[in-house]
């Protein structure tokens, strides 16, 4: 048992040098905390430079994140800031990257949010914000950053859906809608790209165990668990792994694809 | 005009239900308000700038011994519909059935495509949705068959060449579609899509020669669908036959796309 205990502890040691991704750099969007930090970090460790952003707001939050990669991964970091739903800011953030770090080749749409309501009470400004945050930026990030995808060797483009783009849920038509928008984006733009040997694929998790669900009610978490085959939550790292594994060379053959990750709850 | 054999079963009847049909004033639109009319409903058709088409629409369907009313709006100005809405509760009444059927495309490829081509694609098929379905939500929840179907297309759903923006939007139907299903369900109003594939209106009729008979050798009906055959499972989900089904989303491509 101890045996078989080790042998899973040097694999985890393994990975932070087996590097799959050396020589590449990753810009990963709204990344200063969740399910966003655990991808920067994942990407790190398999060897590609960082590009962090997120808000100004999310300042002192993301700076940490750039240290860790600097000190723990040997890896560089760079932060900046932008909000992703003003494609201005984006391509003035394009601009700094340019100017302060170079080019990216992997492209991670993570940042979004939720404004969740009944849609009998949803405001249109509910609508709109949740709609520019998660579509529009998707939009803005990956026309912006196109050249260097395109001029990239291993050229990614990855976007995190969800499964509630995929079945809907109560309170979120706004999210959801968004969310299945990005499964669109990603089949649509993953079919022009074959030609530059950029792919661009999606990954739909289920719940996973980020502040967002870990402050639900005890009483609901215990409800959504008893729907879920797995019966529990997933982790941010079981994510961030599945994004590394897309942006790795082992994942050249998948494009417009939507990896599923949510313990069985929808099939 | 392709009908339902009336001997062996009954058509859909839509009888003494209104609806309202965004983007009637022509192609797939146009024929579901016709078809609509057809199995008994009262019609508003709602269009953009196409004045005269949209009358056409609504005297054949006053020819056909239905009621029916043009009112103009952008769909993707929430303003205007809601002034719609105001419009129709005064002269035509309360809405039974909603159709989300306007759409646009603006298509190039991803490189060359403009913030504004994004921006018009969106804020049309999309925002056009939430506008139509938040503003009319209290007429269709009154309703004792309260029913709203979107139109989506086999684009959203396989994505294509040349349309991110388009794509984009009529995937985000279907996220639309199945969440505000689940909401719905305790008002007895039902939500579905449709998602088409290729059909023979001006939006198809508009692609090179070339590129069609390209399409068509990947259909295994290896023809385009025809309007009416859209029309008719929209019909359907309107009527009261299709009372256990809602956050589906029915396609209609010929197999183009399983
Ligand atoms: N044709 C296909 O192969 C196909 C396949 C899959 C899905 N679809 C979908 O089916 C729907 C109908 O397509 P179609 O082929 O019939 O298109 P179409 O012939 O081009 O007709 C579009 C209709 O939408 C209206 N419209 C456009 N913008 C509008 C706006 N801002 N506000 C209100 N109305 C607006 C137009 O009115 P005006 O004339 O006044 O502009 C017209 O009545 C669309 O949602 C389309 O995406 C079509």
């Amino acid at each position: 048992m101890t045996e078989e205990k080790n042998f899973f502890d040097e694999i985890e040691g393994l990975d932070t040098t087996c590097r799959r991704l050396s020589g590449l750099s990753a810009l990963v969007t709204g990344c200063a905390q969740g399910i966003g930090r655990r991808i920067a970090l994942e990407l790190a460790k398999e060897g590609a430079d960082i590009v962090i952003n997120d808000l100004s707001s999310q300042k002192e939050k993301a700076n940490k994140v750039a240290q860790y990669i600097e000190s723990h991964l040997d890896r560089e970091a760079w932060m900046v800031e932008a909000d992703v739903s003003d494609i201005e800011d984006v391509k003035r953030a394009k601009t700094q990257v340019e100017e302060n770090f170079g080019k990216i080749d992997i492209l991670v749409n993570n940042a979004g949010i939720n404004r969740d309501n009944f849609f009998t009470k949803m405001e249109k400004k509910d609508w709109d914000q949740v709609l520019s945050v998660n579509l529009d930026s998707v939009f803005n990030c990956t026309h912006t950053f196109l050249d260097h995808i395109q001029d990239s060797a291993q050229g990614r483009v990855i976007s995190l859906s969800s499964v509630v783009g995929e079945r809907g849920n109560i309170g979120q038509v706004n999210y959801a809608s968004s969310k299945a928008g990005i499964i669109g984006f990603t089949k649509a733009l993953a079919q022009e790209l074959v030609r530059d040997d950029v792919t661009v694929n999606a990954v739909a998790p289920g719940f996973i165990a980020t502040k967002m669900v870990l402050d639900m009610p005890e009483k609901v978490k215990d409800k959504i668990k008893k729907q879920i085959p797995m019966a529990r939550f997933g982790k941010p790292k079981e994510v961030a792994r599945t994004v590394t594994f897309l942006a790795s060379k082992d994942a050249s053959y998948i494009t417009g694809e939507v990896i599923r990750m949510n313990g069985g709850f929808y099939l | 005009m392709i009908k339902a054999n009336q001997k062996e079963s009954e058509p859909y009847s839509l009888e003494g239900k209104k609806a309202l049909i965004t983007g009637a004033s022509r192609g797939i639109g146009e024929q579901i308000a016709l078809t609509l009319a057809d199995h008994g409903a009262e019609v508003v058709v709602n269009y953009n700038t196409s004045h005269d088409k949209a009358s056409e629409t609504a005297t054949t369907v006053e020819l056909e011994g239905e009621n029916s009313w043009i009112y103009p709006a952008d769909i993707s100005d929430h303003e205007e519909v809601k002034q719609m809405k105001e419009h129709l509760k005064e002269n035509f009444g309360e809405i039974d059935i909603l159709v989300n059927n306007a759409g646009i495309n603006r298509d190039k490829f991803f490189a060359k495509m403009k913030k504004e081509d994004w921006d018009k694609v969106i804020s049309v098929n999309l925002d056009g949705v939430f506008n139509c379905t938040k503003t009319f939500l209290d007429d269709i929840r009154e309703s004792e068959q309260g029913r709203i179907i979107n139109i989506s297309s086999v684009v959203g759903q396989k994505g294509n060449i040349g349309q991110v923006n388009y794509a984009s939007s009529k995937a985000g139907i279907i996220g639309f579609t199945k969440a505000l299903a689940q909401e719905l369900v305790r008002d007895d109003v039902t939500v579905n899509a449709v998602a088409p594939g290729f059909i023979a209106t001006e939006m198809v009729k508009n692609i090179p020669e070339k590129v069609q008979k390209n399409i068509k050798s990947q259909i295994p009906m290896n023809r385009f669908g025809e309007p009416e055959e859209v029309a008719e499972v929209v019909a359907f989900l309107a009527s009261a036959k299709s009372s256990y089904m809602t956050g589906t989303v029915i396609e209609v491509n010929g197999g183009y796309y399983l």
